[in-house]
């Protein structure tokens, strides 16, 4: 179990943060590339006032007309996503694994606090779980993928609640959870997680079409 | 591919596609959407797929959508997932009758209106989509036929209803006659160089709307614009070919447009009361042609009679009496901002408006735009059992009070009447130059 742990917290993980640093620079890269290439006119479009603009209205909940259609989701997804990206990094042992590494530590989230962040992330895991396989829209455009990338996001989440807890073999969750910590961070560039990377850019390109060109509001 | 949707327009003979599909092979099929793929698509393509996390939040968006009782199949990314998702997944491998099915579905299952663009969080622009499948199925050669007819006038004649080269001059001098009956000075000018203005319409106008130039040459006249209309090719503004993604024919009309305004040395090109042509000016046929933006000012009619209430340049003699509603088109309000300046003209010259809900951005569109209107009468229930939202939001502003309802915009203005007809909603309908022309100061 010893060799099993120092292995994906040793160089699995090395391979996962070249893969996820290196993948998403390569990815973000390429696209750029391929702008340059074939679509370069999108660069004389790209206003950074308009960019900022509808990414604004669009990470600020019930911000756009859609989000307020949609106040459970709304709530969900935000809540969702700002305990996905701010659990890991602010968790205390988390950082005390950096500052043990590379001597580097940052502000650090309450214990029980993380916890229920956690909790947050699962129980959103589940409420888009039920609803691609409940509402017919979203059912009718759901693949294996989309289950796949549900279930890379929540393992990491799961595996570290039960080791936190210390339910079950606790050596064994601990080596499972950095296992899929690993792979969430590999899977990031490769699959459509990678919407973390795009997004930004898509919608700065619309943000940037609408206000400068069209004079409208995209949101 | 996905199950069909439980309405299908299984049973809808079309001869442009139906006979453009008893001449495809797989191979043909393969090449040439790999080929579209290949050549003519990049990031955006890339980058859309790929992003596009399936969640569904673009549904409600779409008229189609809402009006066919929520069937996914009618959902943007649900019309994505059946034509191009499923092609690049199939590395172009697709049956011809995944082809028709694809010719149906982004020739008269989506309007181009991007109101969904206004509820993805990510921005995906869903009607680019479309038209890179409308384009493939350009190249293949299955573009609905009436639409297809259109983009052969355009080729032929360049314009969109085949109005011969005599027929033009005709019409405007015509008009000229008519008008003069009313007020003895007034004239069309032709091809006059150096004009402020050069006035364009699209070609339904001389072939069978006549009466448009007319008020348009009464409004001209009474504000005392220097303009002109030219009497060769280039005269029509208006682009069938962008819609059926023939981008070469687009490129053609557009130049010719602009050329002749640069040959008539004019400082600015008006256009009259349509949606369409505006986005393929202002928007993508000057893209096609390397303009980033047009090489001429290019003003909407909208925004026209806007500077020309404001400066006072007309004056309204007596405010329109009856109610109006107005209905914001999606390619001058998304496309180019103008529901301001339209309110202010509405308020200018009618006693009462009544807005109709959702508005401004998010109207709903008209469901004949985005060349739907004109592929013709096989898919007119497509598009009345397609925008019965249009229907309800219609029936809404006019339990308000609304009993005209100002569309300014030709595709719109016809697939409105369609669908008040349609549903029995009971309002007349009128262009902005229908009332301005009527309640407007006139040399007596």
């Amino acid at each position: 179990m010893h060799s099993f742990y120092n292995f994906v917290s040793g160089p699995l993980a090395w391979i996962a943060f070249l893969l996820f640093f290196g993948g998403s620079i390569f990815r973000i890269v390429r696209m750029l590339m391929l702008v340059a290439q074939k679509e370069s006119f999108i660069f004389t479009y790209m206003s950074w006032r308009y960019s900022l603009r509808s990414i604004f209205h669009w990470i600020v909940p019930f911000a756009t007309v859609n989000w307020r259609r949609q106040p459970v989701l709304t709530v969900v997804t935000f809540a969702f996503h700002i305990c996905l990206l701010a659990a890991p990094l602010f968790l205390l042992s988390h950082v005390i694994l950096w500052d043990e590494a590379f001597g580097i530590s940052w502000w650090t989230l309450p214990d029980t606090l993380a916890d229920v962040m956690t909790i947050i992330v699962i129980l959103g895991a589940v409420f888009f779980l039920v609803r691609r396989v409940t509402r017919p829209e979203v059912r009718f455009v759901t693949s294996a993928s989309d289950f796949v990338i549900l279930a890379i996001v929540s393992a990491p989440f799961v595996t570290g609640f039960l080791a936190y807890h210390q339910w079950f073999a606790y050596p064994l969750m601990m080596g499972l959870h950095v296992l899929a910590g690993d792979i969430m961070l590999a899977a990031i560039p490769f699959t459509r997680l990678s919407h973390m990377l795009f997004s930004p850019f898509t919608r700065a390109y619309m943000g940037s079409e609408f206000g400068k060109v069209r004079h409208a509001r995209d949101w | 591919m996905a199950e069909p949707s439980k309405k299908e327009n299984a049973d809808v003979v079309d001869d442009g596609i139906d006979v453009g599909i008893s001449r495809l092979t797989e191979e043909k099929i393969q090449s040439v959407i790999n080929s579209v793929i290949d050549n003519e698509t990049g990031a955006r393509l890339k980058t859309y797929v790929e992003t596009c996390i399936h969640c569904g939040l673009c549904s409600e968006a779409c008229h189609y959508y809402l009006s066919h009782d929520k069937d996914p199949h009618y959902s943007p990314v649900g019309k994505v997932k059946q034509t191009i998702w499923e092609m690049i997944r199939k590395k172009g491998r697709v049956s011809p009758e995944f082809i028709r099915q694809a010719a149906i579905i982004s020739h008269t299952q989506c309007n181009l209106c991007k109101r969904c663009a206004q509820y993805c969080p990510f921005g995906i622009d869903i009607a680019y989509l479309m038209l890179v499948v409308r384009r493939i199925i350009h190249l293949l050669g299955v573009t609905p036929l009436y639409i297809q007819d259109t983009a052969h006038s355009h080729s032929v004649t360049m314009n969109q209803m085949w109005v011969k080269g005599d027929e033009w001059p005709d019409t405007l001098q015509w008009q000229e006659e008519e008008a003069q009956a009313e007020i003895p000075d007034l004239r069309i000018p032709l091809e006059k160089e150096g004009a402020d203005i050069m006035y364009s319409v699209i070609a339904p106008e001389p072939k069978f709307q006549a009466q448009l130039i007319y008020q348009a040459a009464v409004i001209m006249h009474v504000a005392g614009v220097d303009w002109t209309m030219p009497a060769s090719m280039g005269w029509d503004n208006s682009d069938m070919a962008m819609y059926t993604a023939d981008n070469e024919i687009m490129g053609r009309l557009k130049r010719a447009h602009f050329e002749t305004a640069e040959r008539l040395k004019v400082k600015k090109i008006v256009m009259g009361e349509c949606g369409h042509a505006f986005r393929s000016v202002y928007d993508m046929g000057n893209r096609w042609l390397g303009w980033s933006m047009p090489p001429f000012t290019i003003v909407h009619a909208i925004e026209f009679y806007y500077d020309l209430l404001r400066e006072g340049r007309i004056k309204i003699a007596k405010k329109y009496k009856p109610p109006i509603t107005l209905h914001d088109p999606c390619n001058v309000v998304r496309g180019g901002g103008l529901h301001e300046k339209a309110r202010y003209v509405a308020h200018a010259i009618c006693e009462t408006v009544i807005e109709m809900l959702p508005n401004r951005e998010h109207n709903y569109c008209c469901c004949a735009g985005g060349g739907v209107i004109n592929t013709g009468p096989p898919f007119k229930m497509a598009r009345m059992d397609g925008n019965r939202v249009k229907a309800e939001q219609l029936f809404e502003a006019k339990t308000k009070g609304a009993e005209v309802l100002v569309a300014p915009c030709h595709n719109c203005h016809s697939g409105l009447e369609d669908i008040v007809h349609h549903y029995e909603i009971g309002l007349e309908i009128k262009f902005f130059s229908d009332i301005i022309y009527e309640v407007m100061e006139k040399p007596a």
